[in-house]
């Protein structure tokens, strides 16, 4: 592939736009996945107790349960919330910085 | 092609025969386990589905491309549903349904920790993955830096997890055949090992591809109906399902809660940290990035994997919660008829009783051939990556330096995969009686510290070079494989001494920072002018997996 091509995208300043917009939103969406992710095993390494506290008074099931779908449920729409932007606004914009490039 | 076509129709009429030859002798032993011949019915037709799908790929398989990414023409919901099938191994169907039938909540733990490297994958890797790779993931690693170096050490690590893998797999699916299908272990092994090198040798990526798919969708119907059947049972109800378990289990209110399995904090985060950045290493997921036309279907196949993923999970766990209910307290699994005792098969079993339990023999048989589909269909994309890491890295790039034609290079895979079947099925034979358990941690191990510090390095910081790459990966393969052979599951267990040398049996915690500190100070005391190319080099890279101009496949339109 041509330098000179990647030399024009690079020199876009939408292209710094783009990277700064989509590292922001990737990275924030990755510290709340570790973050919650990383409590939680600490959660489960340091006070294991905590967990097994029943959802009702006077029930069984423990909040254990419900905290790890909702974990699974939460990340899964977190992708989703990422695919949401990066497939119009992102896009949009790289579609426009390439084209801008190759002309 | 003509010739490859009669030597494929050959294969296929021998292995139906064979089918038959098995299907034959075994109905007197299935009598007496009163379980295989459904299983042996359905499993046939899911050989013969594949078999037929294998012979369609063959045809349409021309072109290196074809063959290694099939052709980049894979939408992102197929690829999502395959890189599912790719992860979602009988392990998972079996091993973290017990985990949860003995020891509760533990069990979900462990499904996270599985889980959450998906979502890492989608926000960090994935668009770059295809922006910057052609076949393997050396193809990135090595992207700016020295190709024959870079691409030989990528190709061990490579290896390196698919043997480990594929001996853990192959044993497993030995085990697994011999109980549920009353076959010998050997000829278990040696059907596995047929199917999966006829599969990847004609069908390459497109086969193997669509194998996973037909393989999740299977898995995924058969462990749901299960589950809602055992659910059915308690109304719907989970805190109904709750109490029972906790008055049928041994482990009484323990299980509602965090176990001992992961009650010190360094293994826990250790094996959460394997699991987690091993995922994001394993050959076999990574190369499932480049069978998709562009970056949005790479993000498509993530989220669409990541749904399947973490549904399947939960359904694992509530199979589980329930069979310490139905199966635990029904005599007719245990041996001797005896409640508490051992199970019959096995501790890896309840997933299998649950199933026959809510759905008779033909529920039972349905999973069966389903458990026998996983394994086929993950050995299959694991040989795949492995003969690939032989023909495109080591003898395409190393040995002929990029000169090799598109038609010698695959036939080289080609010869490559039937090399690692037969070493499968040897491996697989050889290590019977051994506890393999430690062989996917080994696995996950290497993944994590050997290809991902590397692969994420060269994607991400501009300072890399090839000395630092070669350091870190060296580092992280060395330490992974010394902690795991110095630790209680291979120095106690397998070698029989009294004491482990190290006391953690997971490696990621002390691997991959290794990994990382030696690539980093490889690099930086890195002076010579290839380094400094190799630095300067980053800048057309960084571009290429912003934006995916000049992405493999993209560049067509």
């Amino acid at each position: 592939m041509s330098t000179a091509v990647y030399e024009r995208i690079r020199n876009n300043p939408k292209f710094d736009e783009l990277v700064a917009k989509r590292s922001r939103f990737a990275w924030t969406l990755t510290a709340v996945v570790l973050g919650i992710y990383f409590i939680f095993i600490m959660v489960v390494a340091f006070n294991p107790k905590l967990l097994a506290t029943p959802i009702w008074e006077g029930g069984t099931a423990s909040i254990a349960w419900p905290i790890g779908a909702g974990m699974i449920l939460l990340f899964w729409l977190l992708t989703g919330l990422y695919i949401r932007r990066a497939n119009s606004e992102f896009d949009d914009i790289n579609a426009e910085i390439i084209k801008g490039a190759i002309e | 092609m003509n010739r490859g076509m009669l030597k494929f129709a050959a294969v296929a009429l021998a292995l139906s025969w064979m089918g038959l030859a098995i299907a034959a002798p075994d109905v007197g032993q299935a009598q007496k386990q009163g379980i295989n011949i459904h299983a042996i019915v359905m499993f046939f037709i899911f050989v013969m589905a594949t078999l037929g799908i294998t012979y369609w790929a063959a045809k349409r398989t021309k072109t290196a491309s074809d063959y290694y990414s099939a052709g980049g023409g894979i939408t992102g919901t197929q690829n999502g549903l395959a890189i599912a099938g790719d992860y979602m191994s009988a392990a998972t169907l079996l091993g973290l349904t017990s985990l949860t039938y003995f020891q509760g909540f533990d069990g979900y733990i462990y499904c996270i920790c599985f889980y959450v490297g998906w979502p890492f994958i989608m926000f960090i890797m994935a668009e770059r993955l295809r922006n910057l790779g052609k076949f393997t993931f050396a193809d990135i690693t090595s992207y700016r830096l020295d190709q024959r170096q870079v691409r030989t050490i990528a190709a061990i690590g490579s290896l390196t997890v698919v043997v480990f893998y594929l001996i853990a797999q192959m044993v497993g699916a030995g085990q697994l055949i011999k109980l549920l299908f009353g076959l010998d272990y050997w000829l278990a092994v040696v059907i596995v090992g047929v199917l999966m090198v006829v599969y990847v040798t004609f069908g390459g990526m497109i086969a193997t591809t669509w194998v996973q798919i037909i393989k999740a969708c299977l898995l995924l119907g058969g462990g749901t109906a299960v589950m809602l059947l055992a659910f059915s049972q308690f109304g719907f109800n989970f805190e109904t399902l709750a109490t029972q378990a906790v008055a049928n289990s041994k482990k009484g209110l323990a299980l509602m809660g965090p176990g001992s399995l992961l009650a010190d904090p360094i293994t826990a985060v250790s094996l959460s940290l394997g699991l987690m950045f091993g995922t994001a290493g394993l050959p076999h997921i990574l190369m499932r990035f480049f069978t998709v036309p562009n970056a949005k279907e790479a993000r498509k196949s993530v989220f669409v994997a990541t749904l399947c993923v973490g549904f399947f999970f939960t359904v694992v766990a509530l199979m589980g919660l329930a069979a310490i209910t139905i199966v635990g307290t029904n005599p007719q699994y245990f041996e001797g008829g005896e409640l508490g005792g051992k199970l019959i098969g096995g501790g890896n079993m309840p997933a299998m009783h649950l199933a026959h339990a809510v759905g008779g023999n033909l529920l039972l048989g349905f999973l069966s051939a389903v458990a026998f589909a996983t394994i086929l269909a993950v050995v299959a994309g694991l040989a795949l990556a492995g003969a690939s890491a032989i023909s495109h890295d080591i003898y395409a790039n190393v040995i002929m330096k990029g000169k090799a034609t598109e038609a010698d290079e695959v036939r080289v895979s080609k010869r490559s995969s039937l090399f690692l079947g037969v070493l499968a099925v040897l491996l697989g034979i050889a290590f019977e009686k051994q506890n393999v358990a430690f062989l996917v941690g080994l696995a996950f191990g290497v993944a994590a510290s050997c290809n991902f510090p590397v692969l994420i390095l060269s994607m991400y910081w501009k300072g890399l070079t090839t000395r630092g790459a070669i350091w870190g990966s060296i580092a992280g393969l060395v330490s992974a494989v010394l902690i795991v052979v110095l630790s209680k599951a291979v120095w106690v267990v397998v070698l029989g001494n009294k004491e482990p040398i190290f006391p953690y049996e997971q490696p990621a915690i002390f691997s991959m920072p290794i990994a990382f500190f030696m690539a980093w100070l490889g690099s930086v005391t890195d002076k010579s002018a290839r380094a400094a190319k190799e630095i300067e080099a980053f800048e057309d890279q960084y571009v290429r997996a912003q934006t995916g101009f000049g992405a493999a496949g993209a560049a067509a339109h």
